[in-house]
This record gives C-alpha cells, structure tokens and sequence, in this order.
C-alpha cells in the first residue's frame, strides 16, 4: 500500500520527467511565442503577436545589404525613432518561417538591432517596431540572394 | 555546453554598444542530411541581455537567425566598468551565461 507522502514524491518525479522531456512546453519555453514562429506570412506574425493595423512609416528603418552573396549570413537590422517601441521584430517575407527575431524592448536600450539571419531566397525583408499603444510601424527592403541559405 | 560567447561592450558618450557573437550551430530544421532524413531544428530561442545585473532586452529568436548568430544593440547610460551579461538558451533546452565589462 502507498502512503500519501509517496504519492506525492512520485508524482513530483513524474512532473520532473516531462518538464525535462518538454511535454510541460509551457513550463520549457514560458517566453516563445511558438505560432508567431511557425507563422507563414507577414499578417499571420502580426496575428499572432497581435497588435493592430500594420502602417508603413519613415520611423522605421531595416538595413540590409542589396545584394546577399550568401544566404546563410545576411547581417539585417532594424532601427526607429519612435518613443515608447515594445517589440521590434525582423522578418523575411520568403523564408519558410517569416519571422527570424524578435526582440522585446525596454527604456535602457537605443531602439537599434542588428543581427545575421538566414535566406531561403531573393524576398522583401521587414522590421516592424510594436509601440506601447499596439501600433505596428514597418519599412521593408528588397535582398536579392544568390546563394540560398535554407535547405541543401 | 557550448563554447563561450564573446562578448564586447564599447562605451561612447552616454551608451554602450554591445557586440555579441554565440556559438552555436542554428540548425534550421529545413535541411535534409546524406540519407534524405531531415535534420531536426536546434536554434537558440531566448536571449536575455543584463546591464549591472538588470534586464535591458529579451529576445525571442527562430531558426531563420544565422549560425553562429551575431547581435548587436546599444545600452543607454553604460559606462566604463559596467558589468553586460547575456544568457540564452536553445529549443533543446542547452543555455549559456557570459559576462563581459563595458570598456
């Protein structure tokens, strides 16, 4: 017979083992934001981060090369000028998952980012600044790849 | 655990910029090995940037960023001295805590 200290223990063991295995997925990546990830289009990662109407905005500005001679290491970043930026979010519009980054922004920092990322091909790439009242400001940009990144 | 990250913070005026380059292998989840199998995705997905100990910035990342991912950003009010401390971790649940003083 088990007592009901036991049980306990084992359950809690039980617990442990799947938080290690990730089936506990809330507990294994409290902060990733999985559907905005696994989203197919610009709309669908605005969607599921949900802020409102996307607008175009000269605040913003992605920087990225014309020409990428290599599509596994695109240096992209984006920059505004706006106050009070949440979010800024860096996508590529051809990439089997669009959205590469997103960075979650706070008073201490210059509302500046940059990083590599990868491209599957020639696409538009986007960075997208998330203001505290939920407006979504974006500018785009046109890379042209050479040599793709994604696949093999 | 992964090789250590190098970390370099360059005060100027009033902020630091902050260069970062992981280690770390990115592996999209798109590509297929010898046998056709695909190879499974294996990306950081959270990276956490501390000035004097103190959340800056989060960032959520999917496996579009390019092996070896570099990050750059600016920390306001950083000066010499101050200590920048950058963790992530990966889909696989690996992590890595660097430090670096801002010169």
């Amino acid at each position: 017979m088990q007592t009901r200290r036991e049980t306990l223990k084992h359950s809690a063991v039980v617990a442990g083992l799947l938080a290690s295995t990730g089936l506990f997925p809330q507990f294994a990546h409290a902060a990733f934001n999985k559907a905005a990830f696994d989203a197919k289009s610009v709309q669908d990662v605005l969607k599921a981060i949900g802020p409102g109407a996307l607008a175009e905005s000269k605040d913003v500005t992605i920087t990225g090369p014309d020409i990428a001679e290599n599509g596994a290491v695109v240096p992209l970043g984006a920059t505004t000028t706006l106050p009070n930026v949440k979010q800024l979010l860096i996508l590529v519009e051809k990439n089997p998952s669009v959205l590469v980054a997103m960075f979650h922004m706070t008073d201490s920092i210059d509302a500046t980012v940059s990083t590599r990322a990868k491209m599957g091909q020639s696409s538009d790439v986007y960075a997208v600044a998330i203001t505290a009242d939920g407006k979504a400001l974006f500018a785009k940009k046109e890379v042209k790849v050479t040599l793709g990144g994604c696949g093999g | 655990m992964a090789d250590p990250m190098r970390i370099r913070a360059q005060a100027s005026g009033d902020k630091a910029t902050v260069r970062v380059l992981m280690s770390h292998e990115m592996e999209s989840g798109q590509r297929k090995d010898a046998n056709g199998k695909i190879v499974p995705a294996w990306f950081i997905q959270e990276v956490t940037a501390l000035h004097n100990e103190k959340t800056v910035m989060t960032a959520e990342w999917g496996p579009a960023v390019a092996k070896n991912p570099f990050l750059q950003f600016s920390v306001k009010g950083a000066k010499a001295g101050d200590k920048i401390t950058i963790l992530w971790k990966d889909n696989k649940g690996d992590s890595r805590k660097d430090e670096a003083t801002v010169t």
